[in-house]
């Protein structure tokens, strides 16, 4: 009787849904963001029962896609049909009816419940009081359907993260959704655990129970899972096709881009060589020296193993990769934000732990990404911001007391020099728009004499002038003999600035190159882990 | 370039930082005000005893201005470590750990000169206070234990401490009522403000929060704390040595609670005794928080609620009131305060100019 009283408070809310994986085809999606266009006549087409992966470097637009198919943004224009029938998706409430769910990076389970709470929690429809021998009941008979097992009645807080993706996946399955989006699932995951959560989640597919659009940044999870991929790039859809027609290096390519080479500084970039002569030759002694440098990620995983690498006087180092290799770790362990696990960081030959009368004596200045988050705070002025260098010595401070109008003017100086658009040197930095940011961490990290300089994807999200400027800045701080480390995973960004470029891959450096003679598809090759010159892996 | 400021709400930001606790309090006594009228009293009556009890006389001035001279310690010791980005709330165990070591160093020196004996009870005081909410930082810094959390917890600890040593150990055998310590006799006493019938500790009080304003907002060290309070990974970036900085904040505020646990021994007590712990450290929390963690805004807000804390009294022989009645004001202020902090930035009112891309 109380299940029937349950089922009949359940059954007018409840839409019918599916029974079977479902298919997707997407038309001419175009999503614009103001003047920015996110997404630009996309089209798609997923199979019932497949794993089509998602593949594009940073911001080509594979969140905004997925965010439009489970209405999370309205699309400007372009269709969605579900299973040959055209949808309106207006909100996340809408995709659910349609039996579509999605899979976050982050996990959204209550730690402290278990796994059965938590499933029967997320149904939204829970009656006041529960019959918890009904809902077990139902839970064994939905577990019979599903091929793999998860521990009901432990707290998701003792699960590994394996399981609680696995829980995760079950959940979409348990709410009867029959299109599954996975937003980068396995980023958390360890190698092994990555492969299982996979190798799971295909099996689902196979049997018809689902539909799997996933987005990845890893070739390696699409050979090795993903039956179709599409490959974004710069909101355009770039290339698709079966998994078995394409290797990784022509994925790759289509991810960063055909081009022809050699690209950059060859001849229209000929007069600013010449006004910017080399400072040293290639055999000056090393300024920045990495070796065997290892460098955890958040979840204890070594994100950088043993990268060793050198960078000279006037010359710009080039990391390519795709997003996740490690990069983010290499560059805070770089910046002193990170301790690394191993390994030596040294600058003119003598060992560097980034303390600040280390950076001081070695003149080493950055340019982290995401300038806001990892290099200002927000509330400070733009003033205080810009004097975060120097604040301590001549003129700003004299001895243990800050002088404010020496900061005041020194901001007003570098306001006028770097063309940084603020209301006044007293606004907090936190309202200015991403490229005045950056502007203001330029005007502070590059107004002195550099030795060496760390830059990690430093026109991220912002407009061309601002582009063309900061790039321009860079190749100023090498031409006065700065050794640069220029990190980025906009392939263009690299062939255009940098002298010579390595790629990193999984945390190793696999492949080194001068970029007047780099060979793109070997880059992409070596990008998609599969290189050619792939160096022996160290024990 | 500096853009025209267009698009701007009526009022600035500093009127926003003074408007919106203000607006809190307010609120807070009409709420106050229904809960007296629900009690069956008449709320004007009970704020003009408030008044009257706090701010009307110069009897009441100086018990007013008695009780906020611990309140401007108390409160800085949560403010300090506020501009590293802690918000450490254990103060009362600072105040009781720097009183026992002041009223021990008392005794122990009783016989020098007396203004060497107060400069070591305050030293003393200041060092235990300093080092106690330094385990606080500590812990949090190295341990990655949460400090709100911590620093609460070792404040019962600290009570604990102070009970048995004050019980046991370190009693004094002429004290049969109410447990204390030996008394560090009345050539040691701080004393009064000349003039005045209120004692030395609102001058320790006044000069502890200019110096820590000038400290947080005109030296070096506090430039670099701020950075680190505002972003820590910006502050490494900058090579500033995060964990020094965080431990020197949180013993700064433990010291300044150290003292005003030393004050109320060498002023009010003249021993350690179960009195010290009279919530002040907690009542601090609140002057810190509606000051918004500014050291000057520190000193009125205490005035403030030490005037309404003195009227407690009054409200009880003349009302019949139960004197934790001006406990409810504070808890409801406390609340609305809090919730106000989600006010900021949020008001066309004080909205100001946004720059140009």
């Amino acid at each position: 009787m109380a299940e029937e009283g349950i089922m009949m408070r359940m059954k007018p809310a409840q839409p019918v849904l599916p029974d079977h994986a479902l298919g997707l085809e997407i038309t001419g999606m175009t999503k614009r963001f103001g003047a920015f266009t996110a997404l630009e006549e996309v089209s798609i087409r997923v199979a019932p029962g497949s794993l089509h992966a998602l593949l594009g470097e940073n911001g080509a637009g594979k969140s905004t896609l997925v965010k439009c198919i489970v209405g999370f943004h309205p699309p400007d224009s372009g269709q969605i049909q579900v299973d040959g029938h055209e949808q309106a998706i207006r909100s996340p409430h809408d995709a659910h009816s349609l039996g579509i769910g999605m899979v976050y990076q982050h996990f959204t389970l209550v730690p402290s419940m278990t796994v059965a709470e938590n499933l029967v929690m997320s149904r939204g429809d829970v009656p006041a009081v529960l019959d918890w021998s009904k809902e077990r009941a139902r839970l064994a008979a939905f577990m019979d359907t599903v091929p793999f097992r998860v521990p009901l009645d432990r707290p998701v807080s003792q699960l590994a993260v394996g399981e609680k993706q696995k829980v995760e996946i079950l959940k979409q399955l348990y709410l009867q959704r029959r299109f599954m989006i996975l937003d980068e699932p396995t980023s958390v995951l360890t190698p092994a655990e990555a492969d299982e959560v996979l190798g799971m989640v295909k099996g689902l597919a196979r049997a018809g129970q689902v539909t799997v659009l996933m987005i990845t940044h890893k070739f390696r999870e699409v050979t090795g899972f993903a039956d179709e991929v599409s490959v974004l790039r710069r909101g355009r859809l770039a290339g698709s096709g079966r998994v078995a027609a394409l290797t990784p290096a022509q994925m790759a390519g289509m991810m960063v881009g055909e081009r022809e080479l050699p690209q950059g500084r060859s001849q229209d970039d000929d007069a600013v060589q010449a006004s910017l002569p080399r400072a040293q030759g290639t055999d000056a002694a090393p300024r920045l020296v990495l070796n065997e440098l290892v460098v955890e990620s958040d979840i204890g995983q070594p994100a950088v193993n043993r990268v060793s690498l050198a960078v000279r006087p006037g010359e710009i180092l080039g990391i390519a990769g795709v997003s996740g290799n490690g990069q983010r770790e290499l560059v805070q362990a770089l910046v002193g934000q990170r301790a690394p696990r191993s390994g030596e960081i040294r600058v003119d030959g003598t060992p560097y732990r980034a303390t600040r009368a280390e950076m001081r004596r070695h003149r080493v200045y950055s340019l982290p990404e995401e300038p806001l988050r990892n290099a200002c705070v927000p509330r400070m002025s733009v003033a205080e911001n810009m004097a975060f260098r120097n604040f301590d010595l001549a003129p700003l401070a004299s001895g243990f007391w800050l002088r404010r109008g020496a900061m005041l003017a020194q901001a007003a100086r570098w306001i006028g020099e770097f063309g940084v658009k603020t209301r006044g040197p007293g606004a907090a930095i936190g309202t200015l728009s991403g490229g005045n940011v950056q502007r203001a961490v330029l005007a502070r990290e590059l107004s002195w004499p550099v030795s060496v300089l760390i830059v990690a994807n430093p026109v991220f999200g912002l407009d061309f002038a601002a582009v063309a400027e900061i790039h321009a800045r860079i190749l100023a701080a090498r031409a006065a003999g700065a050794a640069v480390l220029l990190v980025s995973e906009d392939l263009d960004e690299l062939l255009e600035l940098s002298d010579r470029l390595v790629v990193i891959s999984e945390g190793r450096l696999v492949h080194e190159t001068a970029t007047a003679s780099a060979d793109i598809d070997v880059i992409g090759r070596c990008m998609a882990g599969h290189g050619a010159e792939h160096q022996e892996e160290p024990a | 370039m500096n853009g025209p400021s267009t698009g701007r709400g009526p009022l600035g930001p500093a009127a926003e930082a003074l408007l919106i606790p203000v607006g809190a309090l307010v609120a807070a006594m009409l709420l106050f005000g229904l809960f007296i009228a629900m009690l069956g009293q008449d709320p004007l009556a009970v704020y003009g005893l408030i008044w009257q009890g706090g701010f009307a006389s110069a009897f009441s001035w100086q018990n007013t201005l008695s009780r906020a001279a611990p309140l401007i310690l108390t409160a800085l010791c949560v403010a300090i470590p506020a501009q590293a980005g802690l918000m450490v709330i254990g103060s009362e165990g600072a105040l009781a750990l720097g009183g026992l070591a002041a009223a021990v160093t008392g005794h122990l020196l009783g016989e020098a000169s007396p203004a060497g004996v107060k400069l070591a009870m305050a030293g003393a005081g200041m060092l235990a206070g300093g080092l106690w909410i330094l385990l606080a930082g500590a812990l949090r810094q190295y341990r990655g234990v949460n400090e709100t959390i911590s620093s609460l917890l070792l404040t019962y600890i600290a009570a604990a401490l102070f009970n048995h040593l004050v019980e046991g150990p370190l009693r004094d055998p002429a004290s049969l009522n109410k447990p204390s310590t030996d008394p560090i006799g009345t050539a040691n006493m701080i004393g009064s403000i000349p003039g005045m019938d209120v004692h030395w500790g609102l001058i320790f009080g006044v000069a502890a929060c200019v110096l820590a304003y000038l400290l947080v907002r005109h030296t070096t060290w506090g430039f670099a704390l701020r950075v680190v309070g505002g972003n820590a990974r910006a502050a490494r970036l900058a090579g500033l040595p995060v964990g020094a900085l965080v431990l020197g904040a949180c013993f700064f505020g433990g010291a300044a609670s150290g003292l005003a646990g030393m004050v109320e021994v060498a002023a009010v007590h003249g021993s350690a005794n179960a009195s010290l712990m009279a919530g002040y450290g907690y009542a601090g929390i609140l002057v810190a928080f509606i000051a918004r963690q500014n050291p000057l805004a520190i000193v009125p807000v205490a005035v403030l609620l030490g005037g309404i804390s003195a009227s407690g009294g009054m409200l009880q022989r003349r009302l019949d009131l139960p004197d934790a009645t001006v406990l409810v004001l504070q808890g409801m202020a406390f609340l609305l305060i809090l919730a106000s902090e989600t006010l900021y930035g949020r008001m066309r009112l004080f909205r100001g100019a946004e720059a140009g891309a």
